[in-house]
This record gives structure tokens, sequence and C-alpha cells, in this order.
């Protein structure tokens, strides 16, 4: 498998508002108890979308107005919580393709970089008036221009911050970490071999 | 020439390359590995006709999806028994061990790794559960990992990971009699945040930390991630050699000589240099409870829940829709709220320590009307240990359910469920919206004498009045 190059994400936005959203609350654990991820995209935010009866609640992965949206806008803390990349599975097979936000959990944007989802910092000022933005004209496209490290939107440029390996193996295509790390076998049996507690401690 | 912390002697030794996007390859020791967040890593190794690279350093159990009501095959639950038949399905194709219910040795991953001596220390240790962090009571840095990076390891023995910067935790002076290690740690995330340790691992030291029992530093450990942390860690000594040794994965004979050698190389020198220190008066610590829905919303069992102006800008949106959720109110008492389920278990706490030190509180005594107490040994080891003992009989006695391993009522993705809006005292790691298993559910973090106290009051109490004497001359 060759990943593609991303440099650059355009689409619809949408806003989950708060800080500290956890990994329950992106997906409750109830939906971990199938084998695959491939339904996983119908249970994003589930408990936050659907009550008792599977009664429809007011969320914006609801909205009709924001259907289609492929650029998610978050406050701090982003995805904090547990490892499950049922997390980030359920974001992008419902369609999110980049998450901006203040902050985000480091398990969280690390399975969003193995998945090829960049994670986007802005200051907190910036998330408000951009969330702000998408709630007052929701059809409006963003764009999230890795090379040249800016969110778009409107007449707005924004300089964004992202971390910098994820950055480059998005922008090369060279986010897919197990063919990039198997290239290296005779390194890693060089520095297994040197480790004590694999030679039982015979050194 | 200045030191090096633990951390970075360890992942300097496991460094296998830098990546062309500036990561580090690093080389993962030990693989553990359990149902739920495996299957799908199996089978992309499958597509692509790869094999695993280490498979004797690879062990998996079941854990999260299993009943603790009767360890039975096939299970009752139909989507259990095929995420069980999965994992053996995918042991065999790809050759690895696992720690069945048949075996005896099966139990909550955090708690089977370091009780068979497989977890030691200066190894690099990876799991698809971010509680791997517990791993670090034993001078090891062991790392959370999405299922994808399970991939990865399976294939290459590899992560591809940022170098992390150091925070060292020292925690001084002696924890009073009802303060145990699982209110040191909410302290520490209550201080530091719930995203202060986002891009840190965590070293405790202190005299507090070093005089705990290795079961009290893996529960310190095991919460690192609910501080934001990736990884925590506490510098091998005496404790930790002693308990290791004669474990059935230990070095055993003249390597566990040889091995003691490695282990007191890899702990932080006196001068290694901390990117941050924080300090923390552990003689002043007490018991503590959560009032919200993450874990750093906490306050000692005395206090009041604050008030919203009482806090920062930044945390006073959560704060509300936790007083929302929980439905308190601002300014509240925790001590006497009322509870409906009190659940002892999961990977923080659930070791034979936690179960012995609540079973001094149960003795004799009955659980409150209306409350439903369960009790969830860690491993099927745990079980035994502390059937042998008759905990288990003062539990019963007392109205507990006496449960098989598992993480049960952790997370709500077996039977064991909250209903509705129903408040219940835990001794697990996370209080957010949902994580019991009821979208309505209330979680109140605290230790487990806590946990066992309030089931035996039907409400929220100081553990300090109920402590019997001989605990209290415990220090
Ligand atoms: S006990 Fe809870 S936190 Fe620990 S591994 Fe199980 S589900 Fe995760």
């Amino acid at each position: 498998m060759t990943p593609q190059q991303i440099a650059a994400v355009k689409g619809r936005g949408i806003v989950v508002r708060g800080n500290d959203v956890d990994t329950d609350r992106i997906i409750p654990a109830r939906y971990l108890r199938e084998i695959t991820f491939a339904r996983m995209g119908e249970y994003a935010f589930y408990d936050e979308r659907f009550g008792a009866q599977g009664k429809v609640k007011t969320h914006p992965f609801n909205d009709p107005r924001f259907q289609g949206a492929s650029i998610l806008v978050v406050n701090e803390n982003f995805g904090c919580g547990s490892s499950r990349e049922h997390a980030p599975q359920a974001l992008m097979r419902w369609g999110i393709q980049a998450i901006v936000g203040e902050s985000f959990a480091d398990i969280f944007s690390g399975n969003c970089g193995m998945l090829g989802v960049p994670t986007i910092y802005l200051a907190k000022p910036d998330v408000e008036r951009l969330m702000d933005f998408i709630e007052a004209i929701p059809g409006a496209e963003i764009e999230v221009d890795l090379e040249k490290k800016v969110v778009k939107y409107g007449d707005v440029e924004i300089q964004a911050r992202i971390n910098e390996s994820m950055r480059e193996s998005l922008v090369k295509g060279t986010w897919d970490t197990t063919s990039l790390m198997l290239e290296a076998k005779d390194e890693i049996r060089k520095t297994a071999s040197a480790l004590p507690y694999l030679t039982n401690f015979v050194s | 020439m200045t030191g090096k912390s633990l951390f970075h002697k360890i992942w300097d030794a496991h460094a296998v390359r830098e990546l062309p996007n500036g990561q580090t390859q690093l080389f993962i020791g030990l693989h553990l590995v359990h149902e739920v967040t495996s299957p799908q890593a199996f089978q992309m190794l499958r597509e692509r006709g790869l094999r695993i690279m280490h498979p004797e350093r690879t062990f998996a159990t079941v854990d999260h999806i299993v009943p603790t009501t009767s360890q039975e095959r096939p299970f009752a639950d139909d989507m259990a028994e095929a995420m069980m038949q999965e994992l053996e399905k995918n042991a065999r194709d790809f050759g690895i061990t696992v720690f069945h219910p048949g075996s005896a040795r099966q139990g909550i991953v955090h708690v089977i790794g370091p009780e068979l001596g497989l977890t030691q220390p200066g190894m690099t240790i990876a799991c698809g559960d971010s509680h791997t962090s517990t791993h670090g009571a034993f001078g090891s840095v062991a790392f959370g990992i999405g299922t994808s990076q399970v991939r990865d390891v399976l294939a290459t023995q590899c992560l591809a990971m940022n170098r992390l910067k150091v925070r060292r935790i020292e925690v001084s002076g002696r924890l009073a009699p009802g303060v145990y290690a699982k209110d040191v740690i909410l302290e520490i995330i209550r201080r530091l945040g719930v995203k202060g340790g986002i891009g840190y691992a965590y070293e405790y030291g202190g005299e507090v930390i070093s005089r705990m029992s290795m079961e009290e530093r893996m529960t310190v450990c095991n919460m690192s991630i609910e501080g934001g942390a990736r990884c925590g860690y506490v510098n091998p000594d005496q404790k930790t050699y002693e308990y290791i040794k004669g474990r059935p994965y230990a070095p055993q004979g003249t390597a566990f000589n040889r091995a003691l050698d490695y282990w007191k190389s890899i702990a932080s020198d006196a001068d290694a240099p901390y990117d941050d220190v924080v300090e923390i008066n552990g003689s002043q610590l007490e018991p503590m409870v959560t009032w919200g829905i993450n874990p750093g919303q906490a306050i000692s069992v005395g206090e009041r829940i604050p008030k919203l102006d009482s806090l920062q800008a930044a945390e006073r949106e959560t704060a509300s829709l936790a007083l929302n959720h929980m439905g308190f109110t601002e300014g509240d008492r925790i001590l006497g709220k009322r509870i409906d389920v009190a659940f002892l278990g999961s990977c923080t706490n659930s070791r034979l320590s936690d179960l012995r030190e609540a079973a001094g509180i149960v003795k004799g005594n009955k659980v409150a009307k209306g409350v439903r107490a369960i009790v969830v040994p860690g491993s099927q080891q745990v079980r035994l240990a502390a059937e042998k003992e008759g905990l288990d009989r003062i539990f019963t006695d007392a109205g507990f359910e006496w449960r098989y391993a598992g993480c049960s009522m952790c997370l709500g993705m077996n039977p064991d469920v909250l209903q509705g809006r129903d408040l219940c005292a835990s001794s697990s790691n996370r209080n957010y919206i949902g994580r019991q298993g009821s979208p309505t559910g209330r979680t109140l973090l605290m230790s487990p004498a806590m946990v066992v106290a309030a089931a035996l009051a039907g409400a929220v109490v100081d553990v300090r009045e109920l402590l019997p004497t001989s605990q209290l001359a415990r220090n």
C-alpha cells in the first residue's frame, strides 16, 4: 500500500464545541464490540446524537446543514482518554479528513496521523472565529494547506501549527509507517541484539 | 558530563534509526495484545501478507469484553464469543501465546503483565490500550497505542514516535492513614490538569513513591494518561527486583543476577536533567473524590464542589457541563451523596493489596440497602490468592458480588453497566460521560477503601472514620 500525498484538505466545516471531548464521547465502548472498523462511521458521537430508543438529538453531526463536511473544528484536548483508534476511524468514516483545534491528546493525534487525517493547531481566538464563521455560513469552503501551514476561509488566511513529523509524512506520502519501518530490517536486528533482555542478559 | 534520565537511557537503547520525518523508529521489547483493539490489526497483516516479527515477544489476553459472572464457553454474549474466537484464531495463525480464561493466567492486561514477570525494568512496552502506562511502575517505558500502531508493532516490532519531554514529579513526606496511591495520582492530575502532561513522560519519585509497594506504584503510573502523559514511570529499586524474582517470565538463576546489573544501570542518574520539576507535599493529602466528568475534576472528600466563578475561564465550560451531567450544584458537599452502585475493580485498583485494604474495612459490615456492589479481581491469580485468604467470603458475607477477572464495569462493553442515572462509587480511572455503559450514568472516582466505605454507608463518606485502629497505626 502506498499512501497518497496529502498536501491540502479542502471542504466544508463542522464544529464540535467544548474542551476535553474524550474518545468515549466520540465513540461509546459498546460500539467497540465489532471486529472490523467498517461500520464505525455510523457510531460517531452516538450518545450525543441519539437518545433512548434512537431519538434524534440536536448535534452538529445530525444537522443537515453540515452533512458532507470534511473539516472538523474543535477546542482543547480533543480526543483525550482511551487509545481506541475506533474514535478517529469513526470520524474518518463519517467523512472527516482533517481536524483543526486548540489542542489534541497525544495518542489521538498519533492515531489520526496513521490514518492520514491531519490534526492542526490554531490559537484559541482563531479557533473561535473559525467556529463562528462555519456556523454562520455552513456550506462555505475551508482549506487546510499543509505545505504553507495555513487555514483559509472566506478572505481570511491564518497561520497554523502542525506537528512537523506529521506534516512531513502526510505531504510526502510516507505515513504508512509499517512499510517505512520494515525497510530497516537489519537495523532492527542490530538494535535487538544489543538489548540485554533479549539475549538472556549475556553481553 | 551530565547524567541521563531513565526515559532517555531506554529511548536511546531502543532507537533503531531516525525516520525521514524526524521521528524515531523505536524498538518495542514487549507487546501486549487484547481482544478489542487487535482484530483489525491482524486483518491488516493478512491483507498485506505480513508476519509477526517477534511472536515470542507478543502476548495476548482477554479482558475488555469477557463476562465476569461466568467464564464458561461459549460466552452467553455472541459478540464476546466471536471476539474471543477471533483472538484465538489470530494467535494460532500468527504463533503467539494467549492467556485465555482456561489458563489460570488470564486477567486485565495491565495486571497480568507484571504478575507474570513479563514487565521488567529497562524495556519498551506497547499495548493497544492507553493504560499501558501502568507498566512504568517497573522502570520501563510503556506506551498505549492505536490499532494501526498495533499493526506496526506486530509487523516490525517498532513504533514511529516523537521523543517526549520528561517531567519529574516529586512527592515528599508520608501519606496519612486512609490516603492511598489513588489519592496521590488524583491530586497530581487535579494540580497539573488533564492535558498538563501532553508531550511529557512523567517520572514519579520522592519519599512517598519510594515507600510505596509495587502495586501502589502501578496505581500511580496507571493514571498518567488521565493527566495527558503518554507514559509514567518510577525508577526501579530493591522492591522492584524482589517483586519480579521468581515470576514465570522473570529471568531465572544466574540470569537474574545479570539482569540486576542492567536494571540498576537504567535508573535515572542523580544529576539527570528534567524539562520540568513539580513538587507535591504528600503529607498534606486527603482522600480524594471526583465530582465531574474528567479525572481532573477532583476534590478532597471534605471539600465543597468548586463554585464556577472560582475557576479559570478555560475550566468553567467543562465544569458547568459536568455539574449539569452530574446533577450537582456548585458549592455542594460531595460527602453524603447517595450512591446506587459501588465498583471495586479495573487495572487501576484490583490487585491483591487493594482487595485486602478494602476487605479490612468491609469485614463484619453490610452493604447498604439498595446499593449494588461488585468486586472484580484484576486477574485470575488475584482472585485465587484472595480466595485463599478468605477475602471473597468477607465481601460476599457483606453483600458484594464476587466476580471473575476482567475490565467489567470500568468501560461498559460487557454486561456490567450502569442503569439510567445511577451514581457509581468506582475504583476505576475514568469518569467520562457514558464511560460505565449508561449515557446518563454518573461516576465518582476514588480509592478502593473509599469505594467500599461508600458501599457500606450507601453514600460518600470519609473512609478515615471507618478505618480499623490497626490500620490507623499503619504508618
Ligand atoms: S480495566 Fe478499564 S482502563 Fe483498565 S484496561 Fe480495562 S477497560 Fe481499560
